[in-house]
């Protein structure tokens, strides 16, 4: 009879073990964003990736529909390949254009897939070739102060 | 002259009985590895101890957890006020238990709960020379002693560690949506956004399996080899935790740098 008890009692623990882990996976983890549907895999070019990540989401109209495998640096057109996977349930035409955006002002990066209206569909191994690189707040800023100096001068000179 | 011969001696006298305790402590592991597979045709043995290292931790823990994540919950608040982002404070309760403070705590914890009484147990079953009154009746005491104990540890600890986290997280929630008034949408949507179910939740549990390892592994070691005088096991239970606790932050550092240095 003791050892019975002694085997409830650790059964209880290991199942509220289990719960943890559970509880774990599904509410803190984003388990809902591991899907093992079957993928495509489509690459873009970019002149400059800024802050993007392998594993950062892919989405059109704000939908997650798949996430980055891989970048990497070509050295032959000093651009950057990101490839990305692509649920097979989502197709998307061949002139379809890829941006790296940036989920609100200090959020993550992501691409987002603007479809285009070609009636042939992105496949396993497509290019996308309109791509729209990521916006670098340095650089935006800059070319404000510039323009906002430029504009001054020229003030100055027609005074 | 004889000084700096003296100290070169004991030098060298330390640096090789680390050397032997560390060769003799690799050998009874493997040897207790090799011994480990008839736990399986008396899993018995296994499951007493697990409710001896494993339950009798449980309250020490999930209160631990609990007030961990009280804690976490307001001084990250306080924190991320100052910055306007008090919604990301769901993220940085879950990846700060996730991926450190559960693994750490709990074995450190888990050293000083269960690791003592494990060195104690086995120090005074050597001072009453069971030990080796086992070994005369053909009993192999590494096989049905020590190892049931070791692997009873390596299964609590990830358990152990796991609901560490999961009350822990419950914890900060607790500070932060109902008693500060975070939003609660955005408490775990920012959360589930960042925690990362293989590279943060899983490498915080191989972190805490190998915690388990070593701390239990520890605690073996030295009741193991604790001289059989009631000095000998106080000693060694006090070896047992600065030893475990020392190397479980030390581990922590590699397996840190090995997991989320990209």
């Amino acid at each position: 009879m003791r050892k019975s008890a002694i085997d409830v009692w650790v059964g209880i623990f290991v199942a509220i073990g289990l719960l943890a882990a559970l509880f774990l996976a599904l509410k803190v983890g984003n388990m809902n964003a591991v899907s093992f549907a079957p993928t495509y895999k489509i690459s873009a070019r970019f002149d400059n990736i800024g802050g993007l990540k392998p594993r950062a989401p892919v989405k059109s109209a704000g939908v997650v529909v798949g996430r980055i495998a891989n970048i990497s640096f070509d050295d032959k057109t000093y651009q950057a390949t990101v490839v990305m996977t692509i649920e097979d349930s989502f197709k998307f035409p061949k002139d379809s254009s890829a941006k790296i955006l940036t989920s609100g002002l200090l959020g993550e990066q992501y691409v987002n897939l603007e479809p285009g209206g070609s009636e042939d569909v992105l496949k396993n191994g497509s290019k996308i070739d309109i791509t729209q690189s990521a916006i670098i707040l340095e650089k935006v800023i800059g070319q404000f102060l510039f323009k906002s100096a430029e504009e001054k001068a020229q003030g100055d000179k027609k005074e | 002259m004889s000084i700096v011969l003296n100290t070169l001696a004991g030098l060298g006298a330390f640096v090789r009985e680390n050397l032997i305790g560390l060769g003799y402590a690799t050998r009874m592991f493997l040897a207790i590895m090799r011994r480990s597979a008839f736990l399986f045709k008396r899993p018995r043995l296994v499951t007493d101890q697990v409710h001896f290292v494993g339950n009798y931790s449980f309250v020490i823990i999930a209160v631990s957890g609990l007030f961990v994540g009280f804690v976490l919950g307001l001084q990250g608040y306080y924190t991320l006020n100052r910055y306007g982002s008090e919604q990301a404070l769901g993220l940085l309760v879950a990846l700060s238990l996730t991926r450190e403070l559960g693994p750490v705590i709990t074995a450190l914890l888990f050293a000083g709960r269960a690791g003592t009484s494990l060195t104690a147990e086995i120090g005074l079953m050597k001072a009453g020379e069971q030990l080796t009154a086992m070994e005369m009746m053909a009993v192999d005491p590494l096989g049905r002693v020590i190892a049931p104990r070791l692997w009873a540890g390596i299964i609590s600890m990830p358990i152990l560690a796991t609901i560490f986290t999961a009350v822990g997280v419950l914890g900060g929630y607790l500070v932060g949506v109902p008693l500060i008034g975070v939003d609660s949408g955005a408490f775990w949507s920012q959360m589930q956004g960042g925690v990362d179910l293989f590279s943060d939740i899983g490498n915080g549990l191989i972190k805490s399996m190998v915690f388990g390892v070593a701390v239990t592994f520890i605690a073996l070691y030295q009741g193991y080899e604790s001289k059989p005088t009631p000095e000998g096991v106080s000693q060694a239970t006090t070896r047992t935790v600065v030893i475990s606790s020392l190397s479980v932050l030390a581990l922590d550092f590699l397996l840190t740098a090995m997991m989320f240095s990209n």
